[in-house]
Formats: C-alpha cells, sequence, structure tokens
C-alpha cells in the first residue's frame, strides 16, 4: 500500500515516501528508496509500477541533466514539472507509463514550491499533497494540522502524525518511510522512518568487483584435443 | 585554383576558407543597415528601410522588424526571402519550448538554436548558406536585457550594441566611440538613430526610410515590444535635429 505525500513550508519543502517493494503478497525490501534527486535544488518522489517508476524517473533526470550541460542553466522547477508532465502527456496514448509523483525544488526567485502530478498527466501546483492509499488518510490530517509556512518541526511533526495514521489505519501500511528536504541550501535526505530493518542489511555500495584471476599456465585453451591427452600420458610414463 | 572551390558551400578552399560563406557576408554588407543598442532598461532596434521603387507599396507593418516571441523580436539585414525561412523557425522553436516549459525561452537558446540551423547550411552539401544577419533583443528573467547579433556563418555573439548591413563597420566604429556605460533607453534610441543617420547614403532622413523599435519593461514587469509609429519617429528626428526638413523651412 504506496504512500507519498509533500509539505511545502517556509523556504522548504519535504518529501515523505514509503520504501517498501512489494510483490503480490510479499514484501520484497523495505529500504527502497523512491525519491530521487533531480539536481542540485529538485526532488521527484514517485510510486506506482516498479519498473515505470525507476525507467520514468531516470529518463526524467537525465534530460533535466543533459538540459542543464546543453545551456549552462538549470531549469526551473516549474519548468522541470511541466516538462515531467509533457513527457508522461506524450506517452500517455502510446505507453503509457503508471507513476504518480510529487516533484520539489527551490528556485533562488520563486523559493520553494511543490507540484503533484499523477499518472494520467494531472499537474497541479500545490502547497500539500498526498498520493497512493495512503493519501486517503494523510490528506485529511493535512486538512487539519497544515498552516502556511510551517517551519520544519512542526511540518516534521505532521509527517509523523500521518506516518501514526497510516500505520494504525491502513491495511497493509509500509514499515519504513524516507523524509528528503528541499532549500536554498540543496536536495538532500533528511531522516528516515523504521520500524523494520531488513534482514540483509543495506546493500554494499559500492558492489565489489568480482576478482578475476589469470589461468593457470599448465590448462591450455588452445587445443583441447586429444592430442594433447595423449601428450600428457606420454608425459607421465616417462 | 581558388575557382574550383568557389561553388562548393561545404569545402575548404586551400587557404582555409569557405567562399561560399564569405560571399553571403558581403552580400549582406550591400542591404540596408540595422543597428541595435542595449540599454539598462532596454534593447533598441532601428534599421534602414531602402524604397527601391516610387511604385512600391510601403508596408503599412514593419519590413525589417520582427517579433518572434512576447520577449524576443529581431532586426535584420540581407535577403528578406531567407530572413523569412529562419524567421518562421524561431518562432517555431519558441513555442516549442513554451509547449514543453511552460516558460518563455531563454533569449540565447533562441538565438543558439536559429545558429545551429545557419551552420549546418555551411556544411551540409549542395544547399547555399542563408543569407541574413540578425540584431535579436530580447529579455528573460535570468540575464535580463539583452543583444545578439548573427551572421551566415552561424557566429553570434552577445553584444552592447552591433551593426550589421550596409556599413557596418563605420557604424560599429561609431558606436565603439559613443556607447556609454548604463546608458539608458532614451539615449539609446538617440545613438542608433544618430549612427545610422551618418552611415546612410542618403542625406536626408524620413520615417519613409526608417524603422525603430524597442524591447522594454512595463511597470508590472511585462516584456514590451513596441513599434515608433512614422508620426513620432518623424517628430524624433525633427527633436534630434537629424532631419534637415526643419532647417529647410526655415
Amino acid at each position: 500500500m504506496e504512500c507519498l505525500f509533500g509539505i511545502q513550508g517556509d523556504k522548504f519543502t519535504i518529501i515523505v515516501a514509503d520504501t517498501s517493494q512489494v510483490q503480490s503478497i510479499v514484501v520484497q525490501k523495505t529500504e527502497e528508496d523512491k525519491i530521487m534527486l533531480l539536481d542540485s535544488h529538485k526532488l521527484l518522489g514517485t510510486i506506482g509500477e516498479n519498473g515505470d517508476r525507476v525507467q520514468f524517473s531516470e529518463y526524467i533526470q537525465k534530460n533535466i541533466l543533459l538540459y542543464q550541460f546543453r545551456n549552462g542553466i538549470p531549469l526551473s522547477t516549474a519548468a522541470a514539472a511541466n516538462f515531467t508532465c509533457g513527457e508522461l502527456a506524450h506517452a500517455l496514448r502510446k505507453n503509457p507509463y503508471y507513476v504518480n509523483m510529487m516533484i520539489a525544488g527551490y528556485d533562488p526567485e520563486e523559493g520553494p514550491s511543490l507540484y503533484y502530478l499523477d499518472y494520467i498527466a494531472t499537474l497541479h501546483k500545490v502547497k500539500s499533497g498526498a498520493l497512493g492509499y495512503g493519501a486517503y488518510f494523510v490528506l485529511s490530517l493535512m486538512d487539519k494540522y497544515y498552516s502556511k509556512n510551517m517551519s520544519l518541526d512542526a511540518a516534521l511533526d505532521l509527517v509523523d502524525k500521518c506516518i501514526a495514521e497510516l500505520k494504525t489505519r491502513l491495511m497493509g501500511a509500509p514499515p519504513n518511510f524516507v523524509i528528503k528536504i528541499v532549500d536554498e541550501n540543496g536536495a538532500r535526505e533528511l531522516a528516515w522512518r523504521k520500524t523494520v530493518e531488513d534482514i540483509n542489511g543495506p546493500r554494499p555500495t559500492p558492489a565489489t568487483p568480482i576478482e578475476v584471476k589469470s589461468p593457470p599456465r599448465h590448462i591450455s585453451f588452445r587445443s583441447p584435443s586429444p592430442s594433447s591427452k595423449e601428450r600428457k600420458g606420454k608425459g607421465r610414463q616417462k | 585554383m581558388s575557382r574550383r572551390y568557389d561553388s562548393r558551400t561545404t569545402i575548404f578552399s586551400p587557404e582555409g576558407r569557405l567562399y561560399q560563406v564569405e560571399y553571403a557576408m558581403e552580400a549582406i554588407s550591400n542591404a540596408g543597415a540595422a543597428i541595435g543598442v542595449l540599454a539598462k532598461d532596454g534593447v533598441v532596434l532601428a534599421a534602414e528601410k531602402r524604397v527601391i521603387s516610387k511604385l512600391l507599396a510601403t508596408s503599412k507593418s514593419t519590413e525589417k522588424m520582427y517579433k518572434i516571441d512576447d520577449h524576443v523580436a529581431c532586426a535584420v539585414a540581407g535577403i528578406m526571402a531567407d530572413a523569412n525561412i529562419l524567421i518562421n523557425t524561431a518562432r517555431l522553436q519558441a513555442q516549442r519550448y513554451t509547449l514543453a516549459y511552460q516558460e518563455p525561452m531563454p533569449v540565447e537558446q533562441l538565438v543558439q538554436s536559429l545558429c545551429d540551423t545557419k551552420q549546418g547550411y555551411t556544411q551540409f552539401g549542395g544547399l547555399r548558406p542563408f543569407g541574413v544577419s540578425f540584431l535579436f533583443a530580447g529579455y528573460d528573467k535570468k540575464f535580463g536585457f539583452q543583444l545578439y547579433m548573427s551572421d551566415p556563418s552561424g557566429n553570434y555573439g552577445g553584444r552592447k550594441a552591433g551593426a550589421i548591413g550596409a556599413n557596418n563597420q563605420a557604424a560599429q566604429s561609431m558606436l565603439k566611440a559613443d556607447y556609454k556605460e548604463d546608458i539608458t533607453r532614451e539615449e539609446a534610441v538617440n545613438l542608433a538613430l544618430k549612427v545610422l543617420s551618418k552611415t546612410m547614403d542618403s542625406t536626408s532622413l524620413s520615417a519613409e526610410k526608417l524603422e525603430l523599435a524597442e524591447l522594454s519593461l512595463t511597470p508590472e514587469g511585462e516584456v514590451k515590444y513596441r513599434v515608433t509609429t512614422p508620426e513620432n519617429l518623424n517628430k524624433l528626428l525633427v527633436k534630434l535635429g537629424i532631419t534637415q526638413v526643419v532647417v529647410e523651412e526655415q
């Protein structure tokens, strides 16, 4: 039961996402990071079909980086959101991606901003928003407790209220959540809310490369023909 | 020897030159001049209209100034037929950008996309380069007012003031001498008209032979492109003492 929500506060925006990877009734993973850093000052939170989610968000991220390389200036958050919406809308009637998104960013002129974008390419600029099954509970909590230009502490308090509510009311509530923030200092991970550790623990990064050993000298790869066998046999007899 | 390389746009001559591109630039220096001046509160474009025949119906709108988007305009020197093609692609690019990003296209990107098209015709075979130079006046949030100049080779550069077309070298050296930092739009208009009046062949200037356009910001912060009407332009010319008509009457 996926959950993604965002809150725009005083000079910052935070995005919260569950970190469960579920296949049928099996929880495959509980530390899947669903919030991507698009560039230094942009966050993209995604939920939906997992393959689509990864493919689409990487496609957007790479395109935004390409824009920066080509033009020497970063896209504004509004432009990035509209671009993402356009790409999603373009794909919708051909090979649709099932991805719901929250886009957060910080611009020097505009300040913080938050965008809601669902899989049928509905784009809204919002102050707070939620997607997934969790949204049924989170939205009402936000109506009650959200205030304009709330402080980071107040926003995190609201996040914790939302997570607590999900855990009591949402069937199959995800155990772990990741919280990321974007403000004038950039986009970064802020905190985790964990109730379960993956048994295997986090994957070692970077993966250690497999050591390639050179084959022992007496093994010949060139001619595994019967003649070489015969020669070996003769050698032993001596 | 060089004759062999004259007819090929895409092949270097042994001296390392692209003749067709140079000829295109030559064609432009015979065309009517255009001048652009960047001011701190706007950009001014002025251009010479060549009246070829008395029978020609002068167009009501501008002949050498074109609005590309709400925030970009350009002045042309060279073959108008070629310019129309490029202006069309520039307008298309600007609208495509707005469609994708829902915000106006940064000016330099627009200039660059157009110059990419121009460059293509100096490299891919069987075609001739565009015989046009442009002066682009634009505004964007990031860099404010900007002025760019481009030539048929696909080169472009940001300018404080620039001249294209007939007598462009004389005009540029005059601009270099008279341009001041932090010039206001009004001063820029004066400068552009003064330089144009001195470099144009005709002795008396009038609104029939000139076009003037300005890009500025409204108090609300919106970009405004305004073409000076012939009546106002005549008044301005008299005020600046450029038109001799007043003197003759006296």
